[in-house]
C-alpha cells in the first residue's frame, strides 16, 4: 500500500519546526507503523538527510515510551493500543497520515517527535515511598485485600506512563496519569501509610510540572492504551480532600 | 500543602470550588423552575408566590446576596481556570480529533457565558424592569404585583420567547456535563455508579431544560389561560 506521511521536522527546541511530506510507496498492511517508519528512515538516511526521530523501546505496547499523535489522535485512531501497536492496516491506501509529537507545555519538544516527558517522573518522585518489609516473602493471606481493591489496584497499575492522557485532553491536564499512580498505591495496604501525604505530594508536583486542570471531557480515558477510566480522577480527588481536610497528621503537617 | 489557600490553590482545589458553588447555583435554579411552574396554576398561584417572596425582604435579600456572591465565585474560578489551561498548550495540533469528549464538556466555558449572559437580559427583563418599564406597574384587584400579566405580556413577544430558549438550553447543556462534573470532583463518580451518574446528569438537565422553556413557550403559544 502507499501512504503519504506528513510528520512534523523540527531540529531542536530552539529552531522552528515544519510539516513535511514523504511518500512511502511500498508499505505492508502488516507493519506495524513504526515499522513502516523505520523503512522510511532507512530511505531518508541513504538520502544523506536526519532521519525522523521519534520514542519506541518495547515495540510490544507495554513500556509507555512511544508517543505520537496521528490525524489527531495520540496513539492513532486504534483504541486502546499504543503506537508501536498500530498497524498500517488500521489506514487506506493512499491516506495523508499526519504525525505530531505530544503537544504540552509541560512536555517540551526535544526533536521531531520526541518531547521530554520527565515531568512524570518528577511527580512520581513526589509520591515518595511505600512502607514493604524486604527479605523472606510473607506468609500467604497475612495481609488481608478485598479482591474489588486489588483487582482496582491492578486496573489504575497498569498505566504505562506515555502521557496520551494529557497529549488529548484539551486542558493538558495530566489527572489520568497521576489518579492511576495514586490509586494503584493508595487502594493496596501497602502503600496506605502514606496514603495523605503522596497524594498531596503528587497534586502539587502536577501542577507545578505545568499541567492543566480536569474538565472531565473523558478523552484521556477514550486515547489511554491501557483503557484506565476517567472513575480514577475521581478517586485521587476523594483522596485529595480526604487528605487535605486532615492537614496535620501525626500532630504534623502534611 | 499547610493551609486552605494552598489546598484551594491546587488545581483539584480550584475544581472543587467550581464544584462547591456549581450545586448551590443548582439547587437555586431548581427551586426557581418549580417556582415558575406555579403560572400553570393560575393567576392566584404565581402572584401570591411572588408576594410571598417579596414581603420577605431580609430573606429575599440574604438569598440575593448569597447568590450573588457565589455566582461571582463560581465565574472566578472558571475564569482562572479557563486562562490557565489555555496556556498549558503553546503549539496546537494540526489536527485534533476530538475523541471521547462530549461538545458540553468541551464548552462548559462558552455555555456559561451564554448564561451570564441571559441572566443579565433576565434580570434587567423581569427584576428590575430596565427592558420594559410598564412591567413593574401591573398590579391584580389585591394589589399584588401582577406577575402574571408580566410574563404573559413579555412571553408574546417572538424574540423575548427565542432567548428565553437559548438562555435555558445553554444551562441544560452546562448542567449536563456540570452536574457529572460537580460528582467527579468532590470524588463521588466511583466506578460502580460512574455511568449511571452520567445519565442522571443528562435526565435531570433536560427536565430542567423542559421545565424552565415550557413556561415561554406556552404562553407565547397560547397554552396557558
Amino acid at each position: 500500500m502507499k501512504v503519504t506521511v506528513r510528520v512534523w521536522r523540527q531540529k531542536n527546541a530552539k529552531t522552528p519546526g515544519r510539516f513535511v511530506e514523504y511518500e512511502v510507496a511500498d508499505a505492508s498492511p502488516d507493519m506495524s507503523f513504526f515499522e513502516m517508519l523505520d523503512v522510511l528512515n532507512e530511505r531518508i538516511t541513504k538520502q544523506g538527510e536526519e532521519p525522523i526521530a521519534f520514542d519506541s523501546d518495547c515495540r510490544e505496547g507495554i513500556c509507555g515510551a512511544c508517543s505520537c499523535v496521528i490525524n489527531g489522535e495520540a496513539h492513532g485512531p486504534e483504541k486502546k493500543v499504543t503506537t508501536c501497536q498500530t498497524y498500517m492496516r488500521s489506514f487506506q491506501d493512499g491516506q495523508v497520515i499526519i504525525v505530531e509529537p505530544f503537544r504540552a507545555k509541560a512536555f517540551p519538544l526535544i526533536k521531531d517527535l520526541v518531547v521530554d516527558r520527565s515531568a512524570f517522573d518528577r511527580i512520581i518522585q513526589a509520591g515518595g515511598f511505600i512502607s514493604v518489609n524486604t527479605g523472606s516473602a510473607p506468609e500467604a493471606n497475612t495481609v488481608p485485600l478485598p479482591k474489588y481493591h486489588s483487582d482496582l489496584a491492578m486496573d489504575a497499575a497498569s498505566c504505562i506512563g506515555c502521557g496520551a492522557c494529557v497529549a488529548a485532553c484539551k486542558n493538558t491536564s495530566a489527572s489520568l496519569f497521576v489518579a492511576a499512580k495514586v490509586s494503584h498505591l493508595n487502594l493496596l495496604p501497602q502503600g496506605k501509610p502514606e496514603k495523605d501525604p503522596r497524594v498531596l505530594g503528587m497534586v502539587q508536583a502536577m501542577d507545578e510540572a505545568g499541567f492543566g486542570s480536569c474538565t472531565v471531557t473523558g478523552s484521556c480515558e477514550a486515547v489511554c492504551p491501557k483503557g484506565i477510566p476517567i472513575s480514577f480522577i475521581s478517586r485521587m480527588n476523594y483522596d485529595f480532600i480526604a487528605a487535605a481536610l486532615k492537614l496535620r497528621v501525626h500532630g504534623r503537617r502534611v | 500543602m499547610n493551609s486552605i489557600r494552598k489546598v484551594f490553590g491546587t488545581a483539584v482545589g480550584k475544581k472543587c470550588g467550581m464544584a462547591l458553588t456549581g450545586v448551590f447555583l443548582f439547587l437555586f435554579v431548581v427551586g426557581h423552575m418549580v417556582g415558575n411552574l406555579q403560572v400553570f396554576l393560575g393567576q392566584y398561584a404565581i402572584n401570591h408566590y411572588a408576594q410571598l417572596l417579596q414581603s420577605n425582604t431580609g430573606v429575599l435579600w440574604s438569598l440575593r446576596i448569597c447568590l450573588a456572591a457565589v455566582a461571582l465565585t463560581h465565574i472566578y474560578f472558571a475564569i482562572t481556570l479557563t486562562l490557565e489551561n489555555r496556556a498549558k498548550r503553546e503549539v496546537g495540533y494540526e489536527v485534533k480529533e476530538l475523541v471521547g469528549a462530549s461538545l458540553a464538556s468541551r464548552t462548559m466555558f462558552i455555555s456559561g457565558s451564554v448564561i451570564f449572559g441571559f441572566i443579565v437580559y433576565h434580570l434587567l427583563h423581569f427584576t428590575t424592569g430596565t427592558t420594559n418599564p410598564e412591567f413593574m406597574t401591573f398590579k391584580d384587584e389585591r394589589g399584588w404585583h401582577d406577575v402574571y400579566r408580566m410574563v404573559q405580556t413579555g412571553f408574546s413577544n417572538g424574540w423575548v420567547v427565542a432567548a428565553y430558549v437559548v438562555g435555558v438550553g445553554a444551562l441544560g447543556l452546562h448542567l449536563s456535563n456540570g452536574l457529572r462534573a460537580f460528582c467527579q470532583s468532590l470524588g463521588w463518580r466511583f466506578e460502580t455508579y460512574a455511568s449511571r451518574i452520567d445519565r442522571a446528569a443528562v435526565i435531570v438537565a433536560v427536565v430542567l431544560f423542559v421545565g424552565f422553556a415550557i413556561v415561554p413557550l406556552a404562553l407565547f403559544l397560547g397554552g396557558a389561560k
